[in-house]
């Protein structure tokens, strides 16, 4: 039993280095070494490298790099630009949104102008970052299912720090960019608006969120329960299926009388993980401007014990 | 008719822990087994006394019903049906049903000539669930220290534990376990989407190779963990989710029973800065 478990792989084969599939007339080409770990080889694929940054990836990295460094200048000037103090209270450190007098103006830089600066260029850096994954997956032919999914991590995103700030006609909505203090705003927020759990967008995300653990337990299970028959091998089993593929399917319909296909899976997987996002992003713009109190709101329609 | 077009031939007998030949069967598309057996008992069971509690209790409305745990003043000791033994026999039931639906998944996966993997990552759902109702409150000496089963109900126990410790988000097991759970959502979006792409891809495209899987998180991230990696990592994440949900609430309480916030003065003690 023990030969089959597959947690690690035990025997590697050192492999030359391969640059990737060629993506032939693609504006920029690929940077970076090719490395091989072997001891990421125990884990996954060994080889480390290259990259495809074109002019959107070097951008992206740039800007994100402004965000992060402007974060971490106000951080430090918080506490007199002492390293030691920056330490001992980093996971108190924040920067924080203007206060709610500016209004959707642009406040003094010392007031959350810099939060807001900071924020135009994480949201660039991700907007470039997010442009990058059509360009990849044009260069290799491949469609862009992965492109869509980012983009609906970008939606709860911008619900969080635009949308729903501008429809509440102030900045200080914003999240804050601090280890406690964005969970301080976290809790703060569901105090504020009668219990988030009340909020059933926010039910239907826990909902999507805790199905998509337990759809990658079951998936990655599965797979690995199988690899011996070849079922890691997906794209191969999706267009000929094999006994890896047909083994993983018949547990689920012996088990739970219903089982997906080796496709079909990664569509439930695909939809699980990027509703997760989708419904959070609806459950947050919701709240403030079209209900004040989840709690009186689920009261009002009979759910509350 | 619940067969699929290649399923006869998997059907065989053997593989089976408990009962040799005699529950090995099917019904429907379902096989049943032994622990099918204790499965279908303690599901029914439980069921049954949901129902019972709610007919007991004075509403029908989904939301609001609610079989409560024993008052914390019964300790660890058996309560009258009507005032928690009702949630403790339910407990009995659904620690029975989930303990042999792993044992299920344990003969299938012998039956299939698989690997573990499945019973083993659902044990640590079972290890969650089986923390707050069962080790938890046993750890703080009352079974009145596990959640309500309902929808609403169990919302509010988890409002009410979290400000009992002013902000559950500081708890460090917390802040990990929701860090992994955020991970592993990430880790199915861009392993769904993947798969996705290269077998339903751009139109006009043929399918893609695993070259291309590889080549696309490469030129994306610089790294791509590959095909059985992908997997590993993804079970791994999965399980980390359920078992630090399990350790954040069993320290919650039978280690530390102040605010969550002012566990964090030991940083702020060290002997580096004070």
């Amino acid at each position: 039993m023990r030969e089959n478990l597959n947690i690690f792989t035990k025997v590697q084969v050192a492999a030359p280095d391969y640059p990737g599939v060629p993506i032939g007339d693609a504006e920029y080409q690929r940077v970076g070494g090719i490395y091989h770990s072997t001891f990421m080889g125990r884990f996954g694929d060994a080889q480390i490298g290259p990259i495809y940054l074109g002019a959107t990836g070097i951008a992206s990295i740039i800007t994100f790099f402004v965000a992060f460094f402007i974060m971490g200048m106000n951080m430090a000037a918080s506490v007199d630009w002492s390293p030691i103090e920056f330490m001992k209270n980093f996971f108190w450190l924040t920067l924080d949104p203007p206060p709610a007098k500016y209004g959707l103006s642009f406040p003094p830089l010392w007031d959350g102008g810099w939060f807001l600066i900071a924020g135009f260029f994480l949201t660039a850096s991700i907007m470039l970052w997010w442009w990058r994954t059509f360009k990849i997956s044009q260069n290799l032919g491949m469609s862009n299912y992965l492109a869509w999914a980012f983009g609906s991590a970008i939606w709860l995103y911008l619900v969080l720090g635009f949308f729903r700030p501008i429809l509440m006609g102030s900045w200080s909505e914003a999240v804050p960019y601090g280890i406690f203090s964005h969970l301080d705003w976290t809790q703060n927020f569901s105090l504020r608006y009668g219990n988030l759990f009340y909020n059933p967008f926010h039910m239907l995300s826990i909902a999507f969120l805790y199905g998509s653990a337990v759809l990658f337990a079951m998936h990655g299970a599965t797979i690995l329960a199988t690899s011996r028959y070849g079922a890691d091998r997906e794209i191969d089993q999706i267009t000929d299926r094999g006994t890896g593929a047909e083994r993983g399917a018949l547990f689920w319909r012996w088990c739970m009388g219903f089982n997906a296909s080796v496709e079909s899976i990664h569509r439930w997987a695909w939809w699980f993980a990027v509703l997760t996002v989708i419904t959070g992003g609806i459950g947050i713009l919701l709240t403030g401007t079209a209900v004040d109190n989840w709690y009186l709101w689920a009261l009002e329609r009979g759910m509350v014990p | 008719m619940s067969m699929l077009s290649f399923e006869k031939k998997y059907r065989v007998k053997g593989g089976t822990l408990i009962g040799g030949d005699l529950f090995d069967f099917w019904v429907g598309p379902f096989y049943v087994g032994f622990f099918g057996v204790t499965t279908a008992v303690c599901a029914i069971l439980g069921t049954a006394l949901i129902l019972y509690g709610a007919a007991q209790g004075d509403t029908w409305n989904v939301w609001r019903i609610s079989i409560e745990p024993p008052a914390l003043s019964y300790g660890l000791s058996l309560a009258p049906m009507n005032e928690g033994g009702l949630w403790q026999w339910i407990t009995v039931f659904a620690c029975g049903a989930f303990g042999s639906w792993i044992m299920r998944q344990v003969e299938i996966s012998r039956k299939l000539g698989m690997g573990l993997h499945v019973p083993f990552a659902f044990s640590f759902a079972v290890f969650a669930y089986v923390s707050l109702v069962v080790i938890r409150p046993w750890l703080l000496g009352a079974w009145g220290h596990g959640f309500p089963y309902g929808i609403m109900s169990h919302l509010n126990w988890v409002s009410y534990i979290g400000y009992q410790y002013a902000a559950f988000h500081y708890n460090p097991a917390h802040m990990i376990a929701v860090t992994f759970f955020f991970t592993t959502c990430l880790a199915l979006a861009m392993h769904g989407s993947l798969i996705l792409m290269a077998t339903d891809p751009r139109r006009g495209e043929n399918v893609k190779t695993g070259e291309h899987e590889n080549s696309f998180f490469r030129d994306n991230i610089g790294y791509s963990i590959g095909a059985l990696g992908i997997h590993r990592l993804g079970m791994f994440t999965a399980i980390s989710a359920a078992f630090w949900s399990a350790i954040c609430m069993l320290i919650s309480g039978p280690l530390w029973s102040e605010s969550w916030p002012s566990w964090w003065n030991w940083w702020l003690e060290l002997p580096i800065w004070s």
